[in-house]
């Protein structure tokens, strides 16, 4: 067996039933009113706003970036979302809907979503996407190499992704459904942050388990091991499988739990996410009409 | 030998095809003859009344969709079901105070009403279609389609009957709905929806709750999902404010008096949509 390199010697094992335990007691916290409402616009604030279908079209690219911009017309007292997160070939058209809003552009690169295509494909995927107009890229990681054991092909990969977005802000994809155990995401989420990732992202969003609070606890605390580490700051996104609003609130309450009110920000926390932002939606008009909403009255997209 | 303690059923909701508690954990007791308890029935609240339109909406496609024979079929086993538990729903209704023999005439009455509105279900789109006379070249025809999601509040008596009388012609036409027990016989609409629920009833195609109707009626009636609202034997007060928040998103309402419990075509009429078609004739 390879030794383990260096960069993941301070990779403990992770404590199963504790975290399951741990996220049960996140679950039971109560928010309400004032609270809930200014959770859900800070909900909202953190979605990535995605569409990532085959069926993609530019008309729908535009009809999701109107939506990132003014979410519901009936209230806009509301923020935008995010950002965008689109496939490369769609950056251009959600470049031109989204100018001068402050609405971040993300796509995802890198052979998204198995990430088995040629390194020099994938790097090149990645600056064409950046020449596009994208300022975060959110990659996938090579999960068969890393099971392999091969965590110096995988930290090369990530890094020389780093290199390719430029300026643009680096997104590392783990899919922790096909990681199977903690203890292996606790590891990827290692060394994909000393690679130079400055976000870890649980999913494609293609699969299923996709984010779980469980998964993203056990990130959660990679990170702020982290920083207690190296001072230096990463963000989070939870992906795929965050539908309603009131998981969406646990998800908060954990972040500020495990590493605090720095991190309760847009620039530091992400959501992926396409139907949870009608829930927030509903909810948000729910507590300003005073009664329950109907998804008849939100666009799909 | 000691004697056996009965294991009482504990009468839960249902919701989306399951039997929940309540999420509010309130219960109230409901007394029989002389103040004795007869059980302790769930008091739903607002946000059960909520996750049951989630669910009456998720099951929507599914019924509508589903072809009106086997809509019929499946009211038509419901029937069968209810006729082999006839003696259980008999006591149930006398324990909840109906005399017994009036109880097994209405058993017997709801039975043969849930087979009539069976019976109705493929049959009524051809009594509700008309081929229009329109002056081009086109066929031009209407047919109903269900309303959505219907809110049913039950007359606060006879206990089954009347119940039946309530969800039959929303669910025959094609509609999911979130119905709402009589506070006085909430023991034979839990049973009922047993019954349903063997009878390859989809899951949330009818809901049903036991609950305080004044804490239930304003959320009820502003909620953006839900499409219409059948009230039965309810005050002139009730109305009003039903037809003042049904105004909301424009629900269509039925409002029917306590004894109007007769099967009756019209009443599914009153929660379908008229869809009207022009298709194009042979060019000459």
């Amino acid at each position: 067996m390879k030794p383990v390199p260096r960069y993941l010697q301070h990779s403990p094992p992770v404590d199963a039933v504790g975290i399951t335990e741990r996220v049960a007691r996140f679950k039971t916290r109560s928010i309400k009113a004032a609270t809930k409402v200014s959770g859900l616009k800070l909900a909202l604030s953190m979605l990535d706003l995605t569409t990532l279908e085959g069926k993609d079209s530019p008309g729908k690219v535009r009809q999701l970036c109107r939506k990132a911009i003014t979410p519901d017309p009936a209230d806009p007292s509301l923020p935008h979302v995010g950002a965008v997160c689109v496939y490369p070939t769609m950056v251009a058209t959600a470049h031109k809907a989204l100018k001068g809003s402050g609405v971040h552009l993300a796509s995802v690169a890198t052979s998204f979503p198995s990430g088995l295509g040629t390194l020099a494909a994938r790097l090149e995927e990645i600056r064409y996407a950046v020449g596009e107009g994208a300022d975060e890229i959110d990659m996938v990681i090579s999960r068969g190499r890393f099971l392999a054991g091969e965590f110096n092909y995988v930290f090369d990969e990530i890094a020389a992704c780093k290199e390719a977005c430029g300026t643009a802000h680096l997104k590392v994809i783990l899919e922790t459904g096909e990681l199977h155990t903690y203890d292996n995401v606790r590891r990827a989420s290692d060394l994909a942050m000393e690679a130079g990732a400055d976000f870890i992202k649980t999913s494609t969003g293609k699969m299923a388990p996709a984010a779980t609070p469980e998964v993203t606890l056990v990130m959660l605390q990679a990170i702020q091991d982290y920083h207690e580490r190296t001072g230096r700051m990463i963000g989070m996104k939870p992906a795929g499988g965050i539908r309603d609003a009131k998981t969406a609130l646990s998800y908060l309450v954990m972040v500020r739990e495990v590493l605090g009110p720095d991190w309760l920000n847009p620039d530091w926390f992400r959501f992926g996410a396409s139907t949870l932002a009608n829930d927030i939606l509903m909810q948000l008009a729910k507590q300003r009409t005073g009664h329950y909403a109907s998804p008849d009255y939100f666009s799909n997209d | 030998m000691n004697e056996r303690l009965p294991v009482l059923k504990t009468y839960k909701l249902f919701i989306g095809g399951k039997f929940p508690r309540t999420e509010s954990g309130r219960a109230r007791a409901l007394k029989g003859k002389a103040g004795r308890l007869i059980a302790n029935v769930s008091l739903a609240s607002r946000k059960d009344f909520r996750n049951a339109v989630v669910a009456a909406r998720a099951a929507f496609p599914g019924w509508s969709g589903a072809t009106a024979y086997l809509r019929g079929q499946i009211l038509y086993r419901a029937a069968e079901m209810l006729e082999g538990r006839a003696a259980q729903f008999a006591d149930e209704l006398n324990a909840q105070g109906t005399p017994p023999a009036r109880a097994r005439r209405e058993v017997a009455d709801a039975i043969d009403l849930l087979v009539h509105y069976a019976g109705w279900t493929d049959k009524f789109p051809a009594l509700f279609s008309t081929v229009n006379p329109v002056a081009s070249a086109h066929f031009n025809f209407s047919v109903p389609e269900p309303t959505g999601i219907v809110a049913v509040i039950a007359p606060p008596a006879p206990g089954l009957l009347g119940f039946i009388a309530a969800i039959a012609p929303v669910i025959a036409g094609g509609n999911t709905a979130v119905a709402l027990a009589s506070p006085d016989f909430p023991l034979s609409a839990i049973s009922l929806a047993e019954v349903l629920h063997d009878s390859d009833l989809p899951g949330g195609v009818v809901n049903i709750l036991t609950g305080d109707l004044a804490e239930l009626l304003p959320h009820l009636s502003t909620h953006m999902d839900v499409n219409g609202i059948a009230a039965h034997g309810q005050s002139d007060e009730t109305h009003r404010l039903l037809r003042e928040n049904a105004a909301l998103n424009i629900k269509r309402l039925a409002l029917h008096p306590a004894t109007n419990l007769s099967g009756d075509p019209y009443k599914i009429l009153a929660f379908q949509e008229t869809k009207t078609t022009w298709h194009p004739t042979h060019l000459r």
